[in-house]
């Protein structure tokens, strides 16, 4: 072990003071000259996770089972379309319904049979059509679930994003977790109030008319025509019941551009849609003035205008008794587009920034009156030796921050008191060594073959015992949530430094002090 | 240069004949522990339990009782209020509400508006709700599971199924005595406690790790020794760097709970009590445990004699002839 070739010492110098150099820009930089980078040299500094810089955190959890649900309803529908097309030959059938993941329904005639499965086959991929006898079952496939709960997730994740970035925050980030749950992190955010408002509304939007021959009584008793349902007005209304037919004039997605504005001194939304949008709109407005218009919002009635004249233009306005906050969440909510699914906020961690700060001062002067009395340590104990390792600590500790950085991996607190823990540790692998080189100079050996036994037997042990931590620490980073994960990556990459370190920048040294005094006796 | 010199040279304890103290002692450490969890439980912190914890600064010192009687009214349930470091520095913790996700950003809503100008700013506020913390639990116990068997048939494929066993007997010990520890203390459990008793878990492996593979080494070199006296010499030629390693780690730990701000003190204390139990279970439980398996040269023969004959091979004969007390 005290052969060490040239390219050996040559990769060992480099890597230590690569350390260095990718270490610097989190103590020499301020985070606005990291950003602008104009260098040759590294600026990346660690990410601060939002525990240490302050920020806020929601977990949201997407309902995929309602998009799913959603889903077959559009099949039901369609089904209905297909066997009873307007101005087509219709065929009877009964009792069709959405039940768990399929739709099914029975046909009236035997003779319609055949003509039944041809017109529904051909409804919507990924469904799979069995029969037996007059009853049709359409299953929804494993695979077109998960088509669908991808798709979902894109565009919950898009729209999502939309309307965080339309609050005008620094930086969110955006992402999903495991399967159906989306975490944003907003930095710098300390009332997540407004967010969690944005965030909690699916925002679909749904122009009806309402049906105004039925009557209100019946519909509270549970007696209204089929093709309308009950839907409320707002609580501040007192929850007044309109009676709304099914029929969707214009949906939300037709909208392109919504703003707040103000009419006759009162909060307004004013909402502009597409071409396709303005043509049904227009057509619908024509045929039906004086009936009343109802806007629904997440099922909710928002306002129920009397149509007064065919509004043809392709744009309107919304007016309530809002105030102007609600006015600027709406039209945010409107412009961003819906939610394919709605969505819950699992959890929230929100840190003020005093917190954060006080956290990384405390994080620091920790770590660095742990540094001092481990130095002082090592250095009573083994002497020269000792020294040799607590400048290798130093090289550990910037190898560790520079990798951090390098990786762009989240420092949170957990992760800090990681590095204290390695700083620790980090001493163990060198501690091991000396001991053992200790060890064999009592025994007798000279001080070259004390120094090169001391190395090779403990070189087992060494890697041992880290790679016993080290599979320990990647479980945990792997099935581990939240602090768990930013404590196993400052651990893992700590092991690493630390053997790295002890076997090849502590050896270094010794041995160029070894070829430098050729020593007769170790003070060990 | 003057030179600490903490652990004598030549060291000789009994460290397999103390077994007859170690091992009722540490039974009697882990049936209170298990007595203690079972009978006072754990005090779980909301990332388990789920709920609200919010964290004020208030102006002017913080009148608790006020706060106390202020959020009391609110009809929320269960509600603590503690001072938290500095007199103006206030924990609020409150039950987890009946229904959903959305009780309890309402209820978060309440406290915020009751609070009113009472608070200089808030510090922070989390909540969890019923899901994800029944989850947190689940991935918790999966990932402290996984570790630990990770570890057995690691140390199992490089050793021998006693030193395996052995170590997994000490792991487990330590994370017991520190759960009792949490339950004794009523310290907060929450997921950096998990963490913590997962360092500890690598902590007490690889202080294990290191004497036994001395253990192993020693083996070698000596074909004759009564096994029991290789077992006391493997200690004691690796209880200067168990303790200097124990020392280190100890004064970064303290450093850590003095200094380290109060977020991560529970931390701190968990670990500074791992290692301790960790360096104490490793010479005291993994060592003579060695025998009670009946860890024998035969049950390691095949291992021997093929790393025997390379590079340990040559030294075997010189070594073993310098025989210590």
């Amino acid at each position: 072990m005290v052969n060490y070739s040239r390219w050996a010492m040559i990769v060992t110098v480099v890597v230590s003071l690569l350390g260095v150099v990718y270490a610097a820009p989190n103590f020499l930089l301020s985070p606005e000259q990291a950003e602008h980078n104009y260098s040759l040299l590294p600026t990346k500094q660690m990410n601060l996770g939002l525990d240490l810089q302050g920020g806020s955190s929601l977990l949201l959890d997407v309902d995929i089972s309602s998009a799913i649900r959603e889903t077959l309803e559009s099949v039901e529908s369609s089904v209905r379309r297909e066997l009873r097309p307007r101005g087509g030959e219709r065929i009877g059938y009964q009792n069709l319904r959405v039940e768990g993941e399929t739709v099914r329904f029975n046909v009236r005639d035997d003779a319609d049979i055949e003509e039944a499965r041809k017109r529904v086959s051909g409804i919507e991929s990924g469904f799979t059509l069995e029969t037996n006898g007059a009853s049709f079952v359409l299953s929804m496939s494993e695979a077109a679930r998960n088509e669908r709960r991808q798709t979902v997730m894109e565009q919950a994740r898009e729209i999502v994003g939309r309307r965080v970035n339309e609050l005008g925050v620094t930086e969110p980030t955006i992402q999903q977790q495991g399967e159906e749950r989306i975490l944003v992190q907003v930095p710098g955010l300390d009332d997540p109030e407004e967010l969690k408002a944005i965030l909690g509304k699916t925002a679909k939007m749904s122009f009806h008319l309402v049906d105004e021959d039925a009557s209100l009584q019946d519909a509270l008793n549970g007696r209204g025509p089929a093709g309308s349902y009950l839907r409320y007005g707002p609580e501040r209304e007192g929850r007044l019941p309109y009676v709304v037919k099914r029929e969707i004039i214009v949906s939300g997605e037709h909208l392109v551009d919504s703003q707040p504005s103000f009419q006759d001194g009162q909060p307004i939304v004013t909402f502009r849609f597409d071409t396709v949008g303005a043509r049904l709109f227009g057509e619908a407005t024509q045929e039906n003035v004086g009936t009343r218009l109802a806007i629904l919002l997440d099922n909710e009635v928002i306002s129920a205008p009397v149509i007064r004249s065919a509004i043809l233009g392709g744009s309107g306005i919304i007016t309530g008794r809002f105030t102007v906050q609600e006015v600027n969440n709406l039209s945010l909510l409107l412009r961003a587009g819906a939610l394919p699914a709605p969505m819950t906020v699992l959890e929230e961690r929100t840190v003020g920034p005093g917190l954060g700060q006080d956290s990384i001062e405390a994080g620091k002067v920790a770590s660095i009156i742990g540094l001092i009395a481990v130095v002082v340590f090592i250095v009573a104990s083994y002497g020269l030796f000792g020294v040799m390792a607590a400048v290798a600590l130093l090289f550990n500790i910037s190898l560790i921050i520079a990798l951090l950085s390098l990786l762009q991996a989240t420092l949170t607190l957990p992760g800090i008191a990681g590095i204290v823990l390695t700083i620790g540790m980090a001493v163990d692998a060198n501690v091991l060594i000396l001991e053992r080189i200790r060890e064999e100079t009592r025994n007798g050996r000279t001080p070259i073959s004390a120094i090169d036994a001391g190395y090779r037997r403990a070189l087992t042990t060494i890697i041992d015992s880290n790679l016993t931590t080290l599979i320990a620490a990647i479980l945990l980073f792997q099935f581990g949530t939240g602090p768990i994960k930013g404590f196993a990556v400052t651990l893992s990459i700590g092991i690493v430094t630390s053997m790295f370190t002890a076997l090849m920048l502590t050896r270094l040294f010794v041995v160029v002090w070894l070829r430098r005094t050729r020593p007769q006796t170790l003070a060990i | 240069m003057f030179k600490l010199n903490i652990v004598p040279e030549n060291t000789n304890f009994n460290f397999v004949g103390s077994r007859r103290f170690a091992y009722p002692l540490s039974i009697l450490l882990v049936v209170a522990s298990i007595a203690m969890f079972t009978l006072q439980g754990l005090n779980f912190g909301i990332d388990f339990r789920g709920g609200i914890l919010i964290e004020i600064k208030t102006q002017g010192p913080a009148d608790v009782e006020q706060l106390r009687s202020d959020i009391g009214g609110l009809n929320l349930g269960e509600v603590q209020i503690q001072e938290f470091g500095e007199p103006d520095d206030v924990l609020i913790r409150v039950q987890q509400q009946d229904g959903e996700e959305d009780e309890q950003i309402r209820a978060i809503e309440t406290i915020k508006s009751a609070l009113g100008d009472q608070v200089a700013e808030y510090r922070r506020t989390e909540f969890v709700g019923p899901t994800v913390g029944a989850e947190l639990i689940e991935s918790a116990i999966w990932a402290v599971t996984l570790a630990i068997g990770a570890i057995l048939i690691y140390i199992w494929f490089r050793f021998e199924w006693q030193f395996g066993v052995g170590a997994v007997i000490a792991l487990t010990h330590d994370v017991i005595t520190t759960i009792g520890l949490f339950a004794v203390t009523q310290l907060e459990f929450n997921l950096a406690t998990v963490a913590a008793i997962l360092t500890i878990a690598g902590y007490s492996i690889n202080d294990t790790v290191v004497i036994y593979d001395r253990v192993r080494e020693e083996l070698r070199r000596y074909k004759k020794m009564d096994m029991s006296a290789l077992l006391n010499l493997a200690a004691n030629r690796t209880l200067s760097r168990t303790f200097m390693t124990s020392v280190t780690t100890l004064i970064a730990l303290i450093a850590l709970a003095i200094f380290g701000g109060s977020i991560i003190r529970d931390f701190s204390i968990a670990m500074i009590w791992g290692v301790v139990i960790g360096t104490y279970s490793s010479v005291f439980i993994a060592v003579p445990i060695l025998l009670v398996l009946k860890l024998s040269r035969e049950s390691l023969s095949a291992g021997l004699d093929e790393e025997g004959g390379e590079a340990e091979g040559a030294d075997a004969p010189e070594d073993g002839s310098e025989s210590r007390p």
